[in-house]
């Protein structure tokens, strides 16, 4: 718990080096869950291609998806806990639905905008601009 | 035959046709055939109907009363009618008594003394409908029929029903769009207006109904009642041709003249209510005080009781109201026994009367009740309103001048006779005098013909009300009945006369009588029925019998009362006046050669709708006066209808000094008669002559007659300055009241307003700047800050999408960032 506790801290130079000797626990998961969403939102921001940000929008989810599942794993959960403990992987599992839909809806924009505009650019998106 | 029953349901019915014919025209008029033209059907069915009924009315009367000579001295034939009708009255109580109708007995019924002056005349008396009980005070709807009532209805339902159908031919100008040639409008034409033919039968309906309501009526109210009635009816038509000043002025100068004269009468209504409780003439059944049906007596019973012999006497009532001050102070002493008290102030009630108290009530009872009929009926000094009312279509002012309106003073003045002191008749007779006097001046240089009749017609109903004020009440309304006939006659004639040369001035007429000959032939009849042309002693038409009644009455009174002997000499030179005036205006019209060659080629005899009624008023106004042999005849049908206790020469002391008004019969005795009759004849004669020496035969020239007595003549002519009197008197000062109070509105009260007004509007003006300015700024201020934000913030949408992106990340790591910052910050607080 101590661990968790400095862990969560931003004085990161004792967290980062008792990274490797620490045996595996959230604050691992939660370095992984950290890299693939910010790995999403670079591909989000850098990528002009429509399928490329559909991608880093997955990325995202996913990340936070680890993190869910982190947070929800009985070894990491105080004893005392009461309840059944799959919140964080029912949420995870919303999550996966909700991205489903999500890229269904978005591949539908992004057909129906590559059969407008004949690209799927998204800097060419702009036709709603203020 | 039941008379009781049978009388007030024929006269309710005849009196209810006009109105039924009114409501009738006034909601379906217009429909009523093209531009309503049998609307004058509907007005004359009900007429008819009327008429109808009214006469069946008059027969069962004369079933019950036969009508024989009055022979003086013994009254056996009115105590055996006496004794018929007090069956009647018991038997109708039976019949009516099941639904609440108060049949009562004229008066007391208990009475076979055979007091020669105490006849009781038949009558009989109730109510219909009970409008408010409260108090003492009982307002109702209801009938008091004797002999004069039913005559009434006969004359004034058949004198209309002449006048309806001779005004459907009359009237029939107004069929069809009317150009009215004597109004011009602001750009100098003439009106065009469309035609009123059902209006005019609409309010000649009402006009007849509320005739009949007075004479039926029960009680002074639903007279005073009637009498408005009346009033606004004669509003109606006199202001007919409403679009002409001359008219809406004339109407309104009738109406506000009868309002003055009605104000006198609502005194006088006041001080008969206020004194004695109650307005019925007769007596009446009404529930008590304690629920019991109780006899309540009615004004003649009151002031002529039986007790007395029907002498005059003041009432109880006013004696008590006129000691209130004693009376209050003997309540106070019996306080708590009201009973002792009340029979303590009967005890002293007869010696108060013989102090005086009270008698000037009665006194201004009976002038009061008579103001109204100097209004209704014309009398000096009210009388200007009538020849102004010559204004209204000729059939109305023959109606007007004969059967409704005017007749209605008298009628009430004979009506109300039982309770006139001999004071009060004398105020009745100079104020007759002195009408008849002035009237028949005026109408000796007049030259509109409608209006030598209007002045004839003031001057014959001065002749009415003097010859009721000196006790001859049996002749002034035998007057009013002939003079009915023969100058609803005229004014018909006189409209033929209008309607066949278009104009109302003798002086372009002349000649007439060939191209016109029934028109002429019937207004000779009239003219000879108004001077009372006859065979003296033998035999004459109408107005012979009815003029020398009234100059026998007057004569009897002035030897009574030799201070007054002014009131003959009134009649007497009344006498030569109408007959010098009645044909001035025959020969000017009828006779000699056309004066305006225009106006007489144009002339014509008028269609026979118009000319049947003047034949059939012509003869009656022969007629009306003749007694038949075996002693059916006007003056004694009258007899029957004689007021209680008018039989015999009364006498009092009050304020003119001692009066002693002659028994009517005395004045057809002997001496009286014969002087009578030779001065009415002479006196008539002497007018004729003098008017034809003047107009047929031309041995005196009317021209030089006039420069002669050239300011007598305009004098006359000015018709005594009234006018001019009554606008310097009466109207100026209202007018210069009314432009004070019209002054102070506008510069007082209207300045005051404006002022008012005008803070308000600055104030209104500041608010508005601050509305404006602050309010609106603010407002202002707030959206175009909102609008600019916007524009501001507009470019932060460019429409990149990996922008948005990165403004996401950037945000939310900044929002972690602040949030650790603060978290720290609490941690370390």
């Amino acid at each position: 718990m101590n661990t968790l506790a400095t862990g969560l801290s931003f004085a990161a130079t004792p967290l980062v080096a008792g990274l490797f000797d620490a045996p595996v626990g959230v604050a691992h998961y939660l370095v992984v869950g950290a890299i693939l969403f910010t790995s999403g939102v670079v591909c989000m921001a850098l990528k002009r291609n429509a399928l490329g940000v559909l991608m880093g929008i997955e990325l995202v989810l996913n990340g936070a998806n680890v993190n869910f599942v982190a947070f929800s794993s009985p070894y990491l959960r105080g004893e005392g806990a009461a309840s059944l403990g799959l919140d964080g992987q029912l949420i995870a599992l919303f999550v996966i639905l909700l991205a489903a839909a999500e890229a269904a809806v978005a591949l539908a924009i992004t057909l129906n905008f590559y059969n407008n505009h004949a690209t799927v650019d998204i800097d060419r998106a702009d036709d709603l601009k203020g | 035959m039941d008379p009781a029953s049978q009388l007030p349901t024929l006269l309710g019915l005849a009196w209810l046709a006009p109105l039924v014919s009114f409501v009738a025209i006034l909601f379906f008029g217009p429909r009523m055939g093209h531009h309503g033209r049998n609307a004058a059907w509907v007005a004359t069915a009900a007429i008819v109907t009327s008429l109808l009924l009214s006469l069946a009315a008059f027969g069962t009367w004369l079933a019950a009363h036969p009508v024989t000579a009055v022979a003086h001295g013994s009254h056996a034939a009115e105590v055996d009618g006496h004794a018929t009708d007090t069956h009647a009255a018991e038997a109708a109580h039976v019949d009516h008594g099941d639904h609440g109708d108060h049949d009562g007995h004229a008066s007391p019924s208990d009475h076979h003394d055979g007091h020669h002056a105490a006849t009781v005349p038949a009558a009989y008396a109730g109510d219909w409908y009970t409008l408010y009980q409260g108090g003492s005070l009982r307002l109702s709807i209801g009938w008091y029929i004797d002999a004069l009532t039913v005559l009434m209805f006969v004359v004034v339902t058949f004198i209309a029903t002449c006048i309806h159908i001779y005004a459907s031919g009359y009237m029939h100008d107004e069929l069809h769009d009317v150009t009215d040639h004597e109004v011009h409008l602001a750009d100098g034409s003439h009106l065009h207006r469309p035609g009123r033919f059902p209006r005019f039968f609409q309010a000649l309906s009402l006009f007849c109904f509320s005739m009949l309501g007075i004479v039926i009526a029960g009680n002074l109210a639903m007279v005073f009642i009637f009498w408005e009635l009346v009033g606004i009816c004669s509003w109606f038509l006199i202001g007919f041709y409403f679009e002409r000043k001359s008219a809406s002025t004339a109407a309104n100068k009738a109406f506000i003249v009868n309002r003055v004269g009605d104000f006198g009468m609502l005194i006088g209504l006041m001080a008969l209510w206020g004194a004695l409780g109650t307005l019925h003439f007769a007596d009446s059944t009404a529930a008590g005080v304690d629920g019991h049906a109780a006899v309540q007596p009615g004004l003649f019973s009151l002031v002529r009781p039986a007790e007395s012999g029907h002498a005059l006497q003041v009432p109880d009532g006013m004696v008590k109201f006129a000691n209130a001050s004693e009376v209050g102070r003997i309540t106070t002493e019996y306080a708590g026994r009201p009973a002792d008290g009340a029979a303590e102030v009967a005890a002293r009630v007869r010696d108060w009367r013989s102090q005086g108290y009270g008698r000037w009530l009665l006194f201004i009872a009976g002038v009061g009740i008579f103001c109204g009929c100097v209004g209704k009926s014309a009398q000096f000094p009210l009388f200007v309103w009538l020849p102004d009312a010559m204004e209204g279509p000729t059939p109305v002012s023959a109606l007007v001048h004969s059967a409704t309106m005017v007749a209605a003073g008298v009628y009430l003045v004979g009506r109300f006779y039982p309770v006139l002191t001999p004071d009060v008749l004398l105020v009745i007779a100079v104020i007759g005098g002195i009408t008849l006097f002035i009237a028949a001046t005026i109408a000796l240089v007049a030259n509109d013909i409608k209006r030598v009749l209007a002045y004839s017609t003031v001057s014959q109903l001065g002749y009415m009300m003097l010859a009721l004020g000196v006790g001859g009440w049996s002749a002034g309304l035998f007057h009013l009945v002939t003079h009915a006939f023969f100058k609803s006659l005229l004014f018909l004639c006189s409209g033929s006369v209008i309607h066949a040369c278009h104009t109302n001035d003798m002086r372009k007429m002349g000649g007439l009588a060939r191209v016109m000959p029934w028109t002429a032939g019937t207004m000779l009849v009239g003219c000879l029925a108004i001077i009372g042309a006859g065979i003296p002693f033998v035999i004459g038409l109408s107005g012979y019998y009815s003029k020398d009644a009234i100059l026998a009455q007057a004569l009897s009174y002035s030897q009574a009362n030799p201070s007054w002997t002014i009131l003959y000499y009134a009649v007497a030179g009344g006498a030569f006046l109408t007959a010098f005036y009645m044909f001035r205006l025959w020969f000017m019209t009828f006779a000699g050669t056309p004066r305006d060659h225009h106006v007489a080629d144009h002339a014509h005899e008028s269609p026979n709708v118009m000319v049947a009624p003047l034949v059939a008023l012509a003869v009656l106004a022969i007629v009306a006066g003749w007694t038949l042999p075996g002693g059916f005849g006007l003056a004694n049908l009258l007899e029957q209808a004689r007021p209680i206790g008018t039989e015999a020469t009364t006498s009092d002391t009050f304020l003119f000094g001692t009066l002693t008004v002659p028994a009517e019969h005395l004045s057809h005795e002997g001496a009286i008669h014969v002087t009578a009759t030779l001065t009415a004849f002479t006196t008539a004669a002497a007018g004729v002559l003098l008017a034809a020496a003047m107009y047929l035969w031309r041995i005196i020239s009317p021209a030089t007659v006039a420069s002669v007595f050239r300011p007598l003549y305009s004098f006359l002519a000015n018709r005594w300055y009234f006018d001019e009197l009554y606008n310097a008197i009466f109207v100026r000062p209202v007018f210069a009241v009314a432009s004070l109070a019209s002054g102070t509105d506008r510069g007082v009260i209207d300045r005051f307003i404006e002022g008012v007004a005008w803070s308000a509007r600055q104030l209104a003006g500041f608010d508005a700047w601050i509305d404006r300015t602050l309010v609106d700024g603010l407002v202002n201020a707030t959206a175009s800050a909102t609008w600019h934000a916007g524009l501001e913030l507009k470019k932060l949408q460019t429409g990149r999408l990996r922008q948005y992106v990165m403004f996401i990340v950037v945000g939310t790591v900044a929002l972690f960032v602040l949030a650790s910052m603060l978290f720290r910050a609490g941690l370390a607080g």
